[in-house]
């Protein structure tokens, strides 16, 4: 069973989401993307200062085997981007609620934290396929 | 709406225990991975990994007239092939395009196995009795048939603990018949798709599960791992095997996609195809297959187009991607691209267009791996 953070929220695109502080959060994939996906090994990620959108690409990570489009789950402007995936994509596979983090955004909409999953609710999301 | 139901090999039973990750492939239930591509991948260059690839069809040709009618339906010299020896060629249409590629086994005088992509088997064993002549019978024996093949530098010291027979005996590209392995009467081949020393066991489907297992045990001590088609995939990619369906198909033909050395055009019977492709080779080929290297980010997939490095925004592809993924062993982000001929010498500065935008890159020399 893949594993979720309690208290944090998640996409139906199996992103989560920190919330930081009213106005910041930080976007990651989850356990369960990282597993389906399997061993990644490239990512493509926005710079710091583009806009993302809520439910619209943002980037793609590749496995050996296929490309995934990103979606970003909130809406906004980045204002950091973990560069270190760069090089080490890896690192999304063994550590995808830390070290695996994508992004922090500076959310334009806070309402649309509302359309996001509790951990209960995305553990069953999953489980329900 | 109900789809159509996926077909399973004979092991399928076995692949949740070894917690494999299965994917519709072609209509088939495989398995992706077991435990990790990359890892699968090294364990092979390094080992051995043990793989299910039951989905191949095998269709036995029989008869009098056997030989000559498989020389007329295959582009290489069956002619050449003692009993007990196998060959790999293409089957082409008319025009030269390709029906699919193949290994044929010289089982006898007048028997001769053809191992065949699992996509193709339907329309493959229709080309067959379409164009057979002579004394001949056509039997598709795939669903009776599974297929193991244990590929890597450990392959054969693994499996001689597991036979009486002498395996250093049997040479790249032989085989052996009736061989006891573990008990189970195997035809042992030595063959492969991932450009490693190993072995590809035919045995009955009924065979196939409890060969798995002794093979995996046998193995385990050594690090033997069972593989899926994910790591077959690198492997053979790395390799530069061609993957029907990618750097072949009906619309390229095996001078294209650099597999002439399996075609005998100078062989004196005729086959389907010869006069198209010694046209072909008269004229020069349009198109080659060739390595391709990205010097900026990104990684090239199937179907990228592939442009001249100096081209502007309204001219024509090149070519395109066959194949791409970043290389396990060399690290590298790498592709086969079929491009017109012009470019494909080694150092031709490309581009790679990677969802609308061009990305640097040159020729490089393939296999990009050899052992």
């Amino acid at each position: 069973m893949s594993k979720v953070v309690k208290g944090w929220l998640y996409s139906r695109e199996h992103e989560w989401v920190e919330v930081l502080s009213e106005t910041r959060v930080r976007v990651g994939i989850t356990d369960f993307a990282q597993n389906q996906l399997g061993d990644l090994v490239f990512v493509e990620l926005p710079q710091v200062g583009a806009e993302v959108v809520a439910n619209q690409s943002m980037g793609s990570v590749e496995s050996v085997k296929a490309v995934s489009d990103l979606f970003s789950p909130v809406s906004g402007k980045v204002v950091e981007v973990n560069s270190e995936l760069e090089d080490s994509p890896e690192v999304i596979n063994s550590d995808a609620y830390s070290g695996g983090w994508m992004i922090v955004v500076e959310i334009s909409n806070p309402d649309e934290l509302s359309e996001l999953l509790s951990a209960e609710q995305y553990a069953d999301f999953v489980l329900e396929g | 709406m109900q789809a159509q139901a996926l077909k399973r090999t004979p092991l399928y039973p076995l692949y949740a225990q070894h917690g494999a990750k299965v994917i519709d492939f072609g209509g088939w239930e495989l398995p992706v991975q077991f435990s990790s591509i990359i890892e699968e991948h090294h364990t092979v260059r390094t080992k051995a990994g043990l793989f299910d690839v039951s989905h191949m069809g095998e269709v036995m040709i029989e008869g009098p007239d056997a030989s000559a009618f498989v020389q007329s339906l295959i582009t290489n010299d069956v002619t050449t092939l003692q009993t007990n020896q196998a060959l790999y060629a293409a089957m082409c249409y008319p025009d030269g395009g390709t029906v699919d590629d193949l290994l044929v086994y010289k089982q006898g005088e007048q028997k001769f196995l053809l191992v065949i992509n699992a996509s193709n088997i339907d329309k493959d064993v229709d080309w067959i009795v379409s164009h057979a002549k002579g004394e001949v019978t056509v039997e598709n024996v795939s669903e009776a048939t599974a297929q193991l093949a244990i590929q890597g530098p450990l392959a054969e010291q693994v499996l001689q603990r597991l036979t009486a027979t002498d395996l250093s005996q049997i040479r790249y590209f032989w085989f052996q018949q009736d061989v006891d392995v573990a008990g189970i009467k195997a035809l042992v081949s030595r063959t492969g798709y991932t450009g490693e020393d190993g072995f590809e066991l035919y045995v009955s489907a009924a065979d196939a599960p409890s060969l798995w297992e002794k093979i995996l045990a046998e193995g385990k001590a050594d690090g033997v791992l069972p593989c899926g088609l994910g790591a077959r995939d690198t492997l053979r990619f790395e390799a530069r095997l061609p993957l029907y369906g990618q750097e072949l198909g009906a619309d390229i033909t095996p001078l294209e996609a650099g597999i002439g050395f399996a075609v005998k055009l100078q062989k004196e019977q005729d086959f389907i195809g010869k006069e198209a492709l010694q046209k072909q080779k008269a004229a020069g080929v349009p198109r080659k297959l060739v390595g391709v290297e990205l010097i900026g980010r990104g990684i090239p997939r199937t179907g990228y187009p592939v442009f001249a490095q100096e081209a502007g925004e309204q001219d024509e592809p090149i070519g395109y991607i066959t194949s791409g993924t970043q290389s396990p062993t060399l690290k590298k982000n790498l592709g086969l691209a079929l491009i017109r001929a012009e470019y494909a010498a080694v150092d031709t500065p490309l581009a790679v267009e990677i969802r609308g935008k061009r990305v640097e890159a040159v020729t490089v020399k393939s296999p990009f791996y050899k052992r």
